[in-house]
């Protein structure tokens, strides 16, 4: 059989499983239809797709950071346009194994924790669990809630030339992966749309709710308390923090770092703007060791101290159990099966690749007499990681392993080296060529049982040659579609009817870290659309040259200087101020190491987003991207840069248009708000009051710009119908009421906020816009009648000194408050965590 | 043979943190551990200001531990250990009988068919990494020296322990808690921690099981001087353990075999394991705690600390 493009150039290379066509070269039965959409749509439909889940990847922010990338965090998600296909006994037969060897491990960790049987009886090797680092004593005979320890397990698996599936890996602490499938999912059978309906597609959507509900059901809830579970993350920087954010908003789990939670009583609580909140169940991302700072690792703030006393205390479910990393050893494959029969007294259904214990003499000997067909990998994880294929090593390469080897023998194994499985992978010229697959599967515990995720996420090696797959080395995702054979129904998995309590009790707590964030998202998306404003009036000014050109030129200048948006002019001469070149302006928009650049603002804004990501819906998270993605990618010059402030225009407005319309309106919302106000106040009052500052004459010229600052351009005409003058301008950005951008505007709704905070929190601030506001309406504008007095001395000081006065009042009260809300809300307790031994 | 012979023991150590500390849980392993040759016989720990919390339990090697918290602002703490022991002499090693020590590490190697009994499995947790101890081929090579093939275990480990004893200079300057040993190997100088960690990292290098033994000696004032107050400290020892006499102690920082002056707090697989005050405190400044240990021989009691105290002993 002759294949089309975009398959024209694949050959499977020998000795490897061929996942898509059989020997003879026809295509395997579940690949059918797929091969032949590809064909249809040849290369460039192929590359036309692969582009647009670049795009969408970019868009949904999928990222995955590289720890060991100098540039840091967040590297896109790499995904191949082309799904892998299981067929349905294919699936059957691995979904068997692994629900089987979830409950294995489960009842090994168990036995490790508690009687240690396996271990006496020989069955299990003690240098295995004592001389793992993932084995901690002080869980010694704990009891889990239901004693289940292992909630969420996740294999790697991978295909041998004759078509068996093989485990390579079990992940027992924290197994990432599950958002990605899902990401994966929906971005693939977008792309592939006609196909995936027609093509009998196991969905997989139903996992997370069985998982939500599963936790729920076994976390220790006193009566009458509503079940609280959370998710606790390492936090932003870490690999898969994309994932965390992504699950919790599915689950509807508060995402949480260890900063959030505290131990009182041996019970967990989280931390809220409403105080302490019990916690019952803490799905956890974060790494054994990290967890308890009083117990475990006394060097990680990352944790929660007592988290451990209140494991012990049955008062906390933690998924999954603290020790479960334990299991992270491929030592354990080789004893597995007698593992097995003994506490299931079942045979192991799915095997492990062939291994080989060092520790065992005569496994050992046999590995170094075989070294050639093997793979070397240290018995525990957090050793030298990568593994090393025997025949690759020259003669004296190989001669220090095996000294390596005799020396510290229990620290390594080795496993048969298996050809991977191969499975089309497109490539930069649109063609499909053979790559090696890995998948991760998973498996969650229920009341009922070990359920297992139709589909996962498959690993492709980034050449050809490579047997090895790993994201962290540069490789591709893919989707796993499972076909079954009669078409699909979605499965109905029942939840229990919410109880009224929990209708109340679940709607809002926020955290306090998450209400500082949303806090601050506010303030940087106020900072960034009123500098884009700004910026944007002095592009309009450059090509002015007449006299009142040049002087709302100037006058607009010493304003963005004043704000630090353009470097400092020099202080020591009297000399005319030089007018900002292009040069400055460019860099007070795109210079990223600028403290006070629209860019660097976009880029914190970005980051406050991202700490608060699984609160905000997609649209909103890709409009916070966008930001510094429309200022990183303008085009050169002037006309790039004025166009590149009119796209960030576009997206602040549609960040305010979220604040406003895309939020459910619970507290952090109100913080959200808040700090857009305050920070609104800050700015205006700023603005306003250097305007002021001005000789009369670079006043009146600049009447124009603070009406566009503003956004209040358009009132103004619409009021007037004639150009700029002193008294109307000042009435509507400073006495204006219903201006949304004067500051008698800002202080009546923070007023309001801050009186329904104060009564619903039980508290008064200090820092009361209801004065200023005061002071605001006894202002006689009949002082501003005359205009040729403005500067003039008169009781109660000259009126636009007075005004002026005002002005920065307002911007104060606004730091003012901004510190009060900090103080009050925000520094829930000291940041800084200190641990400390004595001898 | 001696008598037994009764200590007083007293540990206090003060933390002057500088600024507030809002919220503070800590682990005490300050308690004397009861042992066939040690009688604990009162015990107490006053705390200074009172915890929120207070919780005394076993840890997973048996030890006795107290869980402090201290939710309430502060801005100091006093952890002040109070105890009366009685020591008598330890069971004597098995002499001549002894095992060679390369028997006692086949014995330790994991063979299929073969399960280990309850003493092995006691052993295997000290046999391996741990947080101070390393697990490498340099130390065993350095350690080779006092463990010729077909030695007796206990000779090899005595020669090993006077080797530390002799090569090594006691320097309270040199080392901070957590030195690490191959840089107390490197520096050959550091306190009792770091020697015990040395020779367990050696011993468990060439596969024998070895623990960390966490508790106080009794040291002898200059000849003409007086016993003073708080002039000793906590100190560490190793265990090494023999098929036939079970857990054998060496104090390589004295090159002897623990004692009439050695008591135990407990044990476990390095300091990190039964640390004597270990805390996590939120907020705080910079700060060093102030230790002050006595070990006082009834005898010398009441000269120490008054007639009125007595009554304890008697």
């Amino acid at each position: 059989m002759t294949l089309k493009p975009p398959f024209a150039a694949y050959r499977c290379p020998p000795a490897h499983f061929d996942e898509t066509f059989l020997a003879d070269g026809s295509p395997r039965p579940a690949w059918q239809s797929l091969i032949t959409t590809l064909q249809a749509g040849g290369a460039d439909a192929l590359l036309r797709q692969a582009d647009t889940l670049r795009r969408m990847v970019e868009h949904d922010g999928v990222t995955y950071n590289v720890y060991a990338d100098p540039k840091g965090a967040d590297r896109p998600w790499s995904l191949d346009p082309v799904p892998l296909i299981l067929s349905a006994d294919d699936w059957q037969c691995i979904a068997r194994g692994i629900a089987q060897r979830a409950q294995v491990l489960d009842r090994t960790l168990a036995d490790l924790y508690g009687p240690q049987h396996l271990i006496a009886e020989g069955l299990l090797p003690p240098a295995l669990a004592f001389g793992h680092s993932g084995y901690l004593w002080p869980c010694q005979g704990v009891t889990p809630p239901g004693g289940r320890w292992l909630h969420l397990y996740a294999a790697d698996l991978a295909r041998s030339e004759d078509g068996r599936w093989w485990v390579i890996h079990d992940r027992t602490q924290g197994p990432s992966g599950i958002g990605y499938a899902m990401q994966n999912r929906r971005l693939v059978s977008r792309g592939l749309l006609e196909l995936f309906r027609n093509s009998h597609i196991a969905h997989f959507t139903d996992f997370l709710r069985v998982l939500r509900d599963s936790l729920t059901a076994m976390a220790p809830v006193p009566p009458g308390e509503a079940p609280r579970i959370v998710l606790l993350t390492p936090g932003p920087w870490n690999e898969t923090y994309f994932e965390h954010s992504l699950l919790a908003r599915h689950l509807g789990f508060a995402l949480v770092e260890g900063q959030d939670l505290t131990v009182r009583q041996d019970r967990v609580y989280l931390k809220t703007l409403q105080g302490l909140q019990p916690v019952h169940g803490i799905l956890r991302r974060l790494d054994d060791d990290y967890c308890d700072p009083a117990e475990l690792r006394a060097d990680s703030a990352l944790g929660i101290p007592g988290l451990l006393a209140a494991v012990r205390a049955g008062k906390v479910l933690v998924a999954n159990g603290l020790g479960s990393g334990v299991l992270e050893t491929t030592g354990i494959h080789g004893f597995l099966p007698a593992i097995c029969e003994r506490l299931l007294g079942e045979s192991l259904e799915l095997p492990s690749v062939a291994t080989w214990w060092c520790g065992e003499a005569p496994a050992l000997e046999h590995v170094i007499e075989h070294i050639d067909e093997l793979v070397i990998k240290p018995a525990f994880p957090g050793m030298s990681p990568e593994p090393v294929f025997g025949h690759r090593l020259n003669a004296t390469e190989r001669a220090a392993m095996v000294e390596r080897l005799r020396a510290t023998p229990h620290a390594f194994l080795a496993q048969e080296w298996v050809r991977l499985s191969q499975v089309p992978t497109l490539q930069r010229n649109g063609s499909l060529a053979p790559r090696a697959v890995g998948i991760r599967v998973f498996a969650l515990a229920t009341p009922e049982g070990y359920v297992v995720m139709p589909g996962g996420l498959a690993r492709v090696a980034p050449q050809s040659d490579d047997d090895v797959v790993s994201m962290q080395r540069g490789g591709a995702s893919k989707d796993i579609w499972v076909r079954s054979e009669a078409p699909v129904a979605r499965e109905a998995l029942v939840s229990p009817p919410i109880a009224p309590h929990e209708l109340i009790r679940t709607a809002a707590t926020i955290p306090s870290r998450i209400a500082e964030n949303l806090f601050w998202l506010g303030r940087y998306s106020e900072r960034c659309e009123a500098h884009t404003r700004l910026l944007r009036a002095g592009l309009n000014r450059l090509s002015g040259s007449d006299d009142e050109g040049m002087r709302a030129s100037q006058s607009l200048a010493r304003i963005c200087h004043a704000l630090q948006m353009l470097p400092q002019e020099s202080e020591a001469d009297d000399e005319p101020a030089r007018l900002p070149d292009d040069a400055d302006w460019l860099a007070a928009i795109f210079d990223g190491d600028a403290p006070n650049s629209l860019l660097a603002n976009a880029r914190r804004l970005q980051r406050a987003g991202g700490q608060v990501r699984e609160r905000l819906s997609a649209d909103n998270w890709h409009a916070l991207n966008r930001l510094p993605q429309v200022l990183e990618q303008a085009a050169p010059g002037i006309g790039g840069a004025a166009e590149a402030l009119d796209n960030a225009m576009l997206v602040c407005v549609s960040l305010a248009g979220f604040a406003m319309d895309d939020m459910t309106r619970d507290d952090g919302w109100r913080f959200l708000l808040l700090g857009r106000r305050i920070e609104r106040l800050a700015g205006l009052g700023a603005l306003i009051g250097h305007f002021l500052a001005n000789p009369p004459e670079l006043r009146d010229g600049g009447l124009e710009w603070l009406l566009e600052a503003t956004d209040s351009i358009i009132t103004y005409r619409s009021r007037y119908q004639r150009r700029p003058e002193m008294l109307p301008v000042l009435d509507l950005v400073v006495f204006d009421r219903d201006n949304p951008h004067a500051l008698g505007f800002q202080l009546e709704v923070l007023t309001r906020y801050l009186g329904r905070l104060g009564r619903d929190f039980g508290m008064r601030f200090t820092s009361d816009p209801a004065g200023l506001l005061d002071t605001l309406r006894r202002f006689d504008p009949t002082r501003f009648h005359n205009l040729a007095l403005l500067d003039e001395a008169a009781p109660g000081g000259a009126p636009i000194e007075a005004l002026q006065a005002f002005a920065w009042r307002a911007q104060q009260l606004a730091f003012a408050l901004s510190d009060e809300l900090s103080l009050r809300f925000f520094s829930h307790a000291e940041r800084a965590v200190h641990t400390a031994e004595a001898a | 043979m001696s008598a037994p012979t009764r200590y007083f023991v007293s540990h206090l150590t003060e933390y002057d943190y500088g600024r507030p500390v809002a919220n503070g849980r800590h682990i005490l392993h300050l308690s004397p551990r009861s042992l066939p040759w040690q009688s604990v016989l009162s015990h107490a720990v006053l705390i200074d200001p009172g915890p929120s919390e207070r919780q005394a339990g076993v840890d997973a090697f048996g030890n006795p531990i107290e869980t402090l918290v201290l939710s309430h602002q502060h801005s100091s703490l006093a952890v002040h250990a109070r105890s009366w022991v009685e020591l008598a002499p330890r069971p004597s090693p098995a002499a001549k009988a002894s095992e060679t020590w390369i028997a006692v590490r086949e014995g330790m190697v994991f063979r299929a068919g073969q399960p280990p009994n309850a003493a092995e499995r006691d052993a295997a947790r000290y046999l391996f990494e741990s947080r101070h101890v390393r697990v490498k081929r340099e130390l065993a090579d350095w350690a080779s020296a006092c463990f010729a093939p077909g030695e007796a275990l206990l000779s090899s480990v005595a020669r090993l322990n006077a080797r530390i004893h002799a090569e090594f200079a006691f320097d309270p300057e040199a080392t901070h808690v957590a030195t690490p040993v191959m840089e107390v190997l490197k520096t050959r100088r550091g306190v009792c921690q770091d020697f015990a960690h040395l020779m367990l990292s050696a011993l468990r290098s060439l596969g024998l099981p070895a623990r960390y033994m966490s508790g106080y000696l009794l040291t002898t004032p200059p000849p003409g001087s007086p016993r003073l107050v708080g002039a000793d400290a906590s100190h560490a020892w190793v265990a090494v353990w023999s098929p036939l006499s079970g857990w054998v102690e060496f104090d390589p920082t004295n090159g002897v075999m623990a004692g009439m002056g050695h008591i135990t707090l407990g044990w476990g697989r390095d300091f990190g394991d039964v640390t004597p005050l270990r805390g996590v405190i939120y907020g705080g400044g910079e700060h060093t705690p102030s230790i002050e240990v006595s070990v006082v021989p009834e005898a010398d009691y009441p000269a120490l600390f008054g007639e009125a105290a007595t009554r304890l002993a008697s």
